[in-house]
């Protein structure tokens, strides 16, 4: 059942501008998970055009964000919302905020990606590809628990990241070894790293989302420990 | 046509925007209307233009106040009008004296204290019905009623038909006026005020007496000083209770036997005179009419002033 | 999924009530099994709750919910309404309005109220407020008592040079801080409020709802009001009714940013339906 209770407001205006809100999210959304999915695959397929590609998407990311501020501010002026619709409202704000910051991570991704370029290889990817999708899960998931206004799949992203976190931290200590084993390594170490990082900083966001979203749904935060009871580990599709 | 819509020079909007056809039927409703008020101030001015010219010979001869104070006489040419008048006068003493707090606290209970039962609806209607009673009825009843009780009281060859029974008759015929008159003034006044008084915690006699009373005061007045104006005027009941005599003289009597005796009131004095044959009567009679006229212009002029005061002072 | 709610009482569940119920106030006012009706129209229909001392509490819903009915059955004044009939129990201090020895004059007495439209009475300003303390047999200073009723309504000020003019030569906005002042006069505990500023410009509003806050501390405040901003800015405690209902009752912050069930969320957002 949907926060605004299946019944529509008494002013049409009103309910249009609230789906604007919802489409301007998703849009936002699929933009920088686009970017994301394509930054990474620059990375595996050594694309620098396509990193530029996706660095240039980075503006109307961050129009689409300015867009969703600017609606929503006029909606708290003029419409004085309350109960679902404020929560609605105020989660918009923070979700396109944290996805914006999503954006500028792909962005900073693929700097790295036209650097690593410009030298050899340094080993096939094996923990990057599971991280990157993984985290690409989470984001989606995120999203969808947007829409569909799904509180356990919202719990479920939260509790995903410390999956994220093991793998970057797997991938620190494995690229540890190789920057103690040839001093020649360092760069290009030193800039997976960064990749890495920022991959888990933008499941650190995607994570944001979720919990945005629980709020949005229940109008409050669960307890702790709610979001960090163990699963058994999923198998990455 | 949307003015909008089409391009609107100035020329088309000041040719649309005049009157297209004449409004028959609002000329023809104001001419009516307009005539009926033409026939009706004419009937009165009539009226009016024949009393008083008819009254002129007798202001040639006397002033009014000579008029009012001359006693009754058989003679037109010294005949006055002040036992009617003196009568006239006790009788509406009479009349305020009984209708005024009897009829003013009936409705005070009426309206304020009893609960709408199905009996006090059906005492309603009867004092409504009871107003709009012939006064002649009134008659019948005064007579029946105190002509034979204040048989004993009253004086010599009279058998009860004194002022006291006239006054009594016509207060009674006056009461149902007062109560319906004060009703409407305390129906009248609006349920927040008395809502607001009950909301600090007043009784309701205080409420009444305190917001509702002050409040429905003017209407009050307007009501029973108008009954007094309806009571001045009745002829018939009068005729029932006695006040028949064309001349008796008061002179020496005190004003206890004046009471106890015989009696006489204006529009009494009105039926008397039209039955005389002089030609003179027919003079003294407008005269009387005009006299007449000034007093009820008087009891009216009255209320409106206690209304206008009353308003003005809350 | 979502919603977990089936039935129960809505306004009883631990933890989400009015703050007075978790704050441990003591509850001034306890309405049990309220019901009214007008010959065979049931008017209010089982009202279950408490009202907390020193607090405001606010009743929100559409009209002829039945808001400003169980506003005045707290004092009565549905007596003076012939046909009404009040079923249940309106507990106050412990002790049942209703009850048999009860004189609903005493009643008033202690508490005031302050109507939709501006009622003062035709007098001066000065006799505006003394009456009620008049006619209740006060004793003391009237001068004073008067000063002071007008100082707390936010009045004094604007009337102190012409208390003996008119109540109706002031403005509607003074007219009703007036009819505060009179309702304070007598010193209640209590002061019901009957969409007050209904009738009033924005400005006259602002400046009662602040009047309102202010009185806050010294009186049980409640207020009925069909606009639901006012509530959500006056009140400490929200009751919303429908058709003669209690829906949901609970503090106010709670009610506008996550009422717990459907049809409040619907009324307060404005979907009606």
């Amino acid at each position: 059942m949907s926060i605004a209770g299946g019944k529509t407001h008494t002013s049409s205006d009103f309910e249009k501008e609230l789906a604007e809100l919802r489409r301007m999210i998703l849009e936002l959304g699929a933009k920088v998970e686009l970017m994301t999915a394509k930054g990474m695959e620059s990375l595996f397929k050594r694309d620098s055009s396509l990193a530029e590609r996706v660095m240039s998407w980075d503006d109307e990311a961050d129009a689409l964000n300015a867009g969703i501020n600017d609606l929503c501010l006029r909606m708290m002026a003029l419409r004085q919302p309350t109960a679902g619709d404020l929560r609605l409202i105020l989660a918009g704000v923070k979700v396109a905020s944290s996805l914006e910051r999503i954006g500028d991570l792909a962005v900073n991704i693929t700097e790295r990606v036209l650097e690593l370029n410009e030298e050899a290889p340094l080993k096939p990817y094996v923990e990057l590809p599971r991280m990157s999708e993984a985290t690409r899960l989470m984001l989606r998931e995120s999203l969808d628990s947007f829409v569909k206004e799904d509180a356990d799949l919202a719990i479920k992203v939260v509790r995903s990241d410390d999956e994220v976190d093991t793998m970057n931290q797997q991938l620190l200590r494995e690229l540890l070894t190789y920057m103690m084993e040839d001093a020649r390594n360092i760069g290009r170490c030193q800039r997976l790293i960064f990749v890495s990082k920022y991959l888990e900083r933008i499941a650190d966001h995607a994570s944001g989302v979720a919990k945005t979203v629980y709020f949005m749904i229940r109008g409050g935060f669960p307890p702790k420990r709610a979001w960090k009871k163990q699963l058994p580990p999923k198998r990455l599709a | 046509m949307n003015l909008a819509a089409i391009s609107a020079s100035p020329e088309t909007v000041s040719r649309l925007l005049r009157r297209r056809k004449r409004d028959l039927r609002g000329t023809l409703f104001t001419v009516v209307l307009f005539g009926s008020l033409i026939v009706a101030m004419a009937i009165l001015a009539t009226l009016l233009f024949t009393v008083i010219s008819g009254s002129l010979p007798t202001w040639r001869d006397r002033s009014l106040t000579g008029f009012v104070t001359a006693q009754m006489s058989a003679d037109p040419h010294v005949a006055g009008i002040w036992q009617a008048f003196y009568g006239s006068l006790l009788l509406m003493v009479f009349t305020a004296a009984i209708a005024f707090p009897l009829g003013i606290a009936a409705a005070i209970y009426l309206e304020e204290y009893a609960a709408d039962t199905r009996l006090t609806r059906l005492i309603n209607a009867n004092i409504r019905n009871l107003a709009g009673v012939p006064s002649i009825v009134y008659g019948l009843l005064g007579l029946a009623l105190f002509v034979k009780l204040l048989g004993g009281i009253t004086g010599p060859d009279v058998e009860g038909r004194s002022v006291i029974a006239g006054g009594l008759t016509l207060g009674l015929l006056a009461l149902p006026i007062v109560i319906i008159t004060t009703a409407e003034a305390l129906r009248a006044v609006p349920i927040a005020l008395r809502e607001a008084a009950y909301g600090v915690g007043a009784t309701q006699w205080q409420v009444i007496r305190h917001h509702v009373l002050p409040v429905g005061a003017p209407g009050i007045f307007t009501g029973t000083i108008l009954s007094l104006g309806r009571a001045f005027g009745e002829a018939a009941p009068l005729l029932l209770v006695g006040g028949i005599t064309t001349f008796f003289s008061v002179g020496d009597a005190s004003f206890l036997e004046s009471l106890q005796g015989r009696f006489s009131a204006m529009p009494v004095l009105v039926f008397s005179w039209s039955r005389l044959p002089q030609e003179e009567f027919r003079a003294l009679t407008a005269a009387l009419i005009v006299v007449m006229l000034l007093v009820l212009l008087l009891i009216n002029g009255t209320a409106i002033y206690l209304r206008n005061r009353f308003e003005k002072g809350t | 999924m979502t919603r977990s709610l089936g039935g129960g009482d809505p306004a009883r569940m631990p933890g989400v009530g009015p703050r007075s119920e978790r704050s441990g106030v003591a509850a001034l006012f306890e309405l049990e099994g309220l019901s009214v009706e007008y010959g065979s129209f049931r008017a209010v229909d089982g009202i279950d709750l408490s009202i907390g001392s020193n607090e405001i509490t606010a009743f929100i819903g559409p009209s002829g919910c039945g808001k400003t009915t169980v506003l005045r059955c707290l004092n009565r004044m549905n007596d003076l309404i012939p046909s009404a009939r009040v079923l249940g129990a309106v507990r106050y201090h412990g002790v049942d309005l209703y009850g048999p020895q009860i004189d609903p004059v005493e009643v008033r007495r202690r508490m005031g109220m302050v109507f939709q439209k501006p009622n003062p009475f035709p007098k001066s300003i000065y006799d505006n407020v003394a009456f009620g303390p008049r006619v209740t047999g006060f004793g003391g200073n009237l001068d004073e008592l008067v000063e002071q009723s007008l100082h707390r309504a936010a009045l004094w000020d604007e009337v102190k040079d012409k208390l003996h003019q008119s109540a109706y030569a002031l403005s509607g906005g003074q007219q009703q801080r007036l009819c505060i002042a009179r309702a304070i006069a007598s010193d209640p505990d209590v002061l019901l409020m009957d969409e007050p500023c209904s009738a009033l410009d924005p400005i006259a509003t602002a400046r009662i709802e602040e009047l309102i806050a202010r009185l806050r501390g010294h009186f049980t405040i409640v207020i009925v009001t069909h606009n639901m901003q006012q509530a959500a800015r006056v009140s400490d405690n929200t009751a919303f009714m429908y058709l003669g209902r209690l829906i949901e009752y609970g503090g106010t912050n709670e009610i506008f940013v996550n009422p717990r069930l459907p049809r409040t969320s619907d009324y307060i957002t404005g979907r009606f339906g």
